[in-house]
């Protein structure tokens, strides 16, 4: 078994202040890595380091084994590691479906085909209804949706997700999960994902790591991480109340 | 401490402050460094001592006088974020206010200040209150074609009604004197103390009055300053009036060595922009190193290439700077 | 984040929203823009046989502007590259066909490839600077104000390029299109201008179809999600830089073979940075047809002004003989526009046309 993506050792400063200290994380083939971890406690920053945002301080970051440590965002997205943002970022000038065209054009579609690919994305995120609305006025709930959209139409090979499911109320995280879990188990997806609701971290991950100030302060399964005293302390007392 | 109006990012207790202080330590040797080199190719140049003398004292005086016509520009900037191209029109509405003030009272040109001043600063209230208190929530080029507006429309409204006939002010005594073997007009000199003299005052008000505290608060946070009860708006509007009476407070002391045209102002403009960028947008104390750099470059390059245009070289070193240091060589005071 | 929901908008259910906007998508409104511009150039060929000959020349100001905010738009317009110097981009393509016509003997056509050639390369070299280290905001906006300024300074300290004397085209006999030279008043140069205007649209509506162009387009409105959707974000403003300059430069070619002459303030002077900017923003960025609405409003204003000053009304006698009221109504405009109007007049239009 190899990892199909694997950052070690990964640390971030900022004028001083150490945002990220020797992060390890790796995900295989087919599997979904949650991330969980109070507010500031580096996850983002974990994620703008491996996607390329901007470049760790120090630390590896290899996808299939390459090393892509530093590689622009655009290049990593062609090497089939796509994320979302947890603070939506939609092309607002454009509706939903041209979003999404954008980015089935980015992978290389081209016109009618494009269109058509992005016409079947929306749909299956749940976004028909609103295809056709302009992206910049979408209520918060459906812009995490079309972030997700995009991302699928890049067809990526590893998913990050970041806090795809805040904003949502229960009623709607269900069909988002679904959607999620069937990438995995029909399209062999590997994802990393962000979330504070601890029940869709129970469903979907095959793996846990628990980040604090900058820091893994746990990792395995579900059930061992959640458990863990150390976790229960630092960060479920405080959240416990959102599960 | 520099009374900037940029809020540094505040990284941490004093630790984090050390490096940032030898750096800047750093920028200031290099920066003599380059201008002592510089000044010995003009020396070599030039091949006599009284031509570069002379240069380097019309350097530090000319550059007094651009940090005079940046102090309003630079703080603007540093509240509103707005880059004022209107600067340099207020500069020239307040030089022909003065050529008014003198012509019809027959006052020492000095005392025009007492007119000009305030009246420029309820002109500049008035603008920020009317026209660009509106879009100051928009993005940041709405605000730059407002000034942009503005600029055209004081030019052309000097024009329309005085005409282009260039105008002039006549300063009672303004001989000239000797300063190192150097001859310098002493309306210059008046000019480059009045720049002392203004970044000194501004500093007060910002650092020692209540209103120059609310001024900083809404440079630093205005969501914070709005939550503690200060009116943003008519802050924005008091910083606009300071704004306008530090250029009207150019204009008048510039009058008198100026050929007074509605564009006389907006030649100033350009240099002034280099000069607020070197020394740190939003940094007062900054505008005045950043002047004399400017001033120095301009008079020491037109010795080393006397056929180019003196502001090629200032413009050349502005790009630089802008693409290696764009937070300003002196940088944003802590 | 807070994790408030919004209750009107279930996943499935269609969450109340009944009337789906009918906006139209992309390439549809692309289509429907070659339409126009074909009707466009056919109305507007036939102005000649319309306007008297001394109306023909605020017709080829009006081309000029138009030609001008065309280009400006590309890069600011579509690719939110807010430039504050655009007159380096005119001004070269207007040195270049001067000087290749005057110095180098060149057919005006040749000097104006010199010119869109010289343009793109500045272009395309400054912008890579500016954006390489990531000049944002009142930055951004200084580096091209101030490049366009330091090549005004070039100019006016060269002597190749005749200081501030500036170039005279020499006037030849008869008509020519390979010289691009007619008698005085020939509609030829209107024609010649609609002309490139017509290209220059062409090339603004193929950019904005393209996938380039879209792109672009969606790099303006977020250009981290832009790159995390496998978009070279600066390439593609680099394309975007280098239609604008070449486009700008156009401009420069027909202003100097329609005035037959150019010097440094014309060339690189602040109004002609602001000329391509009003007009684009006064019609509207962003948008195809924004700047032929905006050129058709500007241009002619300061003619309209000096009409007006001829036989001025009773109470208005004393402008008479006095310059800059034309400026005054162009800064008027300009912040009216801005202010209460912030897309634009044909923005504001179409956008209100959509919403009904």
């Amino acid at each position: 078994m190899t990892a199909v993506l694997e950052a070690t050792g990964i640390s971030k400063s900022f004028r001083g202040l150490q945002a990220l200290r020797g992060v390890d994380i790796s995900v295989e083939e087919g599997q979904i890595l949650g991330v969980i971890g109070a507010n500031g406690a580096g996850k983002t920053t974990l994620f703008n380091c491996i996607t390329g945002n901007f470049p760790p301080t120090s630390g590896t970051v290899r996808l299939d084994g390459a090393d892509v440590t530093g590689q622009p965002a655009h290049k990593l997205a062609h090497r089939g590691m796509v994320r979302t943002f947890q603070l939506m970022r939609p092309f607002h000038t454009m509706t939903v479906l041209e979003n999404v065209e954008i980015a089935a054009m980015s992978r290389g579609a081209r016109g009618g085909t494009a269109r058509r690919e992005a016409g079947e994305t929306v749909e299956r995120t749940g976004l028909g209804e609103w295809a056709d609305q302009l992206s910049g006025s979408l209520p918060a709930a459906m812009q995490k949706r079309l972030e997700l959209a995009r991302a699928l139409a890049m067809r990526p090979r590893v998913l990050l997700l970041d806090e795809v499911l805040a904003g949502l109320v229960p009623a709607e995280r269900a069909p988002v999960l679904d959607l999620l879990e069937n990438l995995r188990d029909t399209e062999g997806m590997t994802m990393v994902f962000i979330e504070h609701i601890m029940a869709a971290v129970r469903r979907l991950s095959d793996h846990v790591v628990m980040m604090d100030s900058g820091a893994v302060l746990a990792t395995g399964s579900a059930d061992e991480v959640l458990t863990d005293p150390q976790v229960v302390e630092a960060y479920l007392g405080k959240e416990a109340s959102d599960a | 401490m520099a009374t900037s109006l940029q809020n540094a990012p505040e990284t941490t207790g004093s630790a984090a402050r050390r490096p940032t202080l030898s750096e800047r330590q750093k920028v200031a040797i290099v920066t003599v460094s380059v201008l002592a080199v510089v000044t010995a190719v003009a020396a070599l140049r030039a091949g006599s001592s009284t031509v570069l003398v002379q240069a380097l004292v019309t350097g530090v005086l000319t550059g007094g006088i651009y940090s005079l016509v940046a102090m309003g520009l630079t703080l603007i900037y540093g509240v509103l974020h707005i880059i004022n191209f209107a600067n340099g029109a207020l500069v020239a509405l307040a030089m022909y206010l003065t050529f008014v003030t003198v012509d019809t009272m027959g006052v020492h040109p000095y005392t025009a200040l007492l007119v000009v001043v305030p009246a420029m600063g309820v002109l500049g209230a008035l603008l920020q209150t009317s026209l660009l208190n509106p879009v100051m929530r928009a993005p940041i080029q709405i605000q730059l074609l407002v000034t942009i507006g503005l600029a055209l429309a004081i030019e052309n409204v000097l024009l329309l009604v005085f005409g282009p006939t260039p105008r002039s002010v006549q300063l009672p005594g303004n001989v000239g004197v000797s300063i190192l073997g150097a001859t310098v007009e002493l309306s210059r000199i008046y000019a480059f103390v009045g720049a002392l003299v203004l970044v000194a005052i501004l500093s007060l008000v910002l650092q020692r009055t209540a209103i120059g505290t609310s001024i900083r608060a809404v440079a630093a946070n205005p969501e914070g300053a709005r939550l503690v009860g200060i009116n943003t708006k008519s802050i924005y509007s008091v910083t606009f009036a300071l704004g306008a009476m530090a250029a009207g407070a150019a204009g008048v002391l510039v009058a008198p060595f100026t050929t007074i045209e509605p564009t006389s102002g907006a030649i100033f403009n350009l240099t002034a922009f280099v000069v607020v960028v070197l020394g740190g947008m939003g940094n007062i104390p900054g505008a005045l190193v950043g002047g004399l750099v400017v001033g120095l470059t301009e008079q020491l390059a037109g010795l080393i290439l006397p056929d180019e245009s003196p502001l090629l070289a200032v413009f050349v070193v502005f790009l630089i700077v802008l693409f290696i240091r764009p937070k300003g060589v002196f940088g944003r005071a802590s | 984040m807070t994790t408030t929901a919004t209750p009107r908008t279930s996943t499935s259910a269609g969450g109340g929203l009944t009337g789906r906007l009918t906006t139209d998508t992309g390439s549809q409104r692309s289509r429907g823009d070659y339409v126009v511009l074909a009707v466009f150039v056919a109305v507007a060929a036939a102005v000649p046989f319309v306007l008297s000959a001394s109306d023909m020349a605020i017709a080829n100001r009006v081309l000029i502007f138009a030609i001008m905010g065309v280009g400006w738009n590309i890069m600011a317009g579509f690719g939110g590259m807010f430039s504050f110097g655009h007159a380096a981009y005119f001004g070269i393509g207007a040195y270049a066909t001067a000087y290749g016509v005057v110095v180098l003997g060149l057919s005006p056509w040749l000097g104006m490839l010199l010119g869109i050639a010289i343009s793109v390369a500045a272009g395309v070299g400054i912008s890579y600077l500016a954006l390489r280290y990531k000049l944002t905001g009142a930055y951004y906006t200084m580096s091209t104000f101030a490049f366009a300024e330091a090549l005004r300074l070039f100019v006016i300290g060269n002597d190749a390029l005749n200081r501030t004397v500036g170039f005279t085209i020499p006037v030849q006999q008869g008509s020519s299109l390979v010289d691009f030279q007619f008698p005085a008043g020939s509609p030829w140069y209107y024609w010649i201008g609609l002309g490139l205007l017509g290209m220059c649209l062409l090339a603004s509506i193929l950019f904005v179809r393209s996938r380039p162009g879209r792109f672009t387009i969606a790099a303006r409105d977020d250009d981290v999600a832009a790159a995390a959707l496998g978009i070279d974000v600066l390439r593609h403003k680099l394309f975007a830089v280098a239609v604008s300059a070449a486009i700008t430069a156009v401009a420069g070619t027909y202003y100097v073979q329609y005035y037959m002459f150019v010097d440094p303030e014309i060339a690189f002077g602040a109004a002609a940075s602001n000329d391509a900017i009003i007009t684009a923003v006064v019609g509207g960025t962003g948008t195809i047809w924004g700047p032929i609405v905006g050129a058709i409003i500007m241009a002619p204003l300061s003619d309209v002004v000096t009409g007006f000053l001829r036989t001025p009304p009773p109470g208005f006698e004393w402008l008479a003989g006095h310059g800059g009221l034309d400026i005054i109504l162009y800064a008027v405009i300009l912040v009216a526009v801005v202010i209460l109007l912030p897309k634009g007049v044909y923005g504001t239009l179409v956008s209100r046309r959509r919403k009904s």
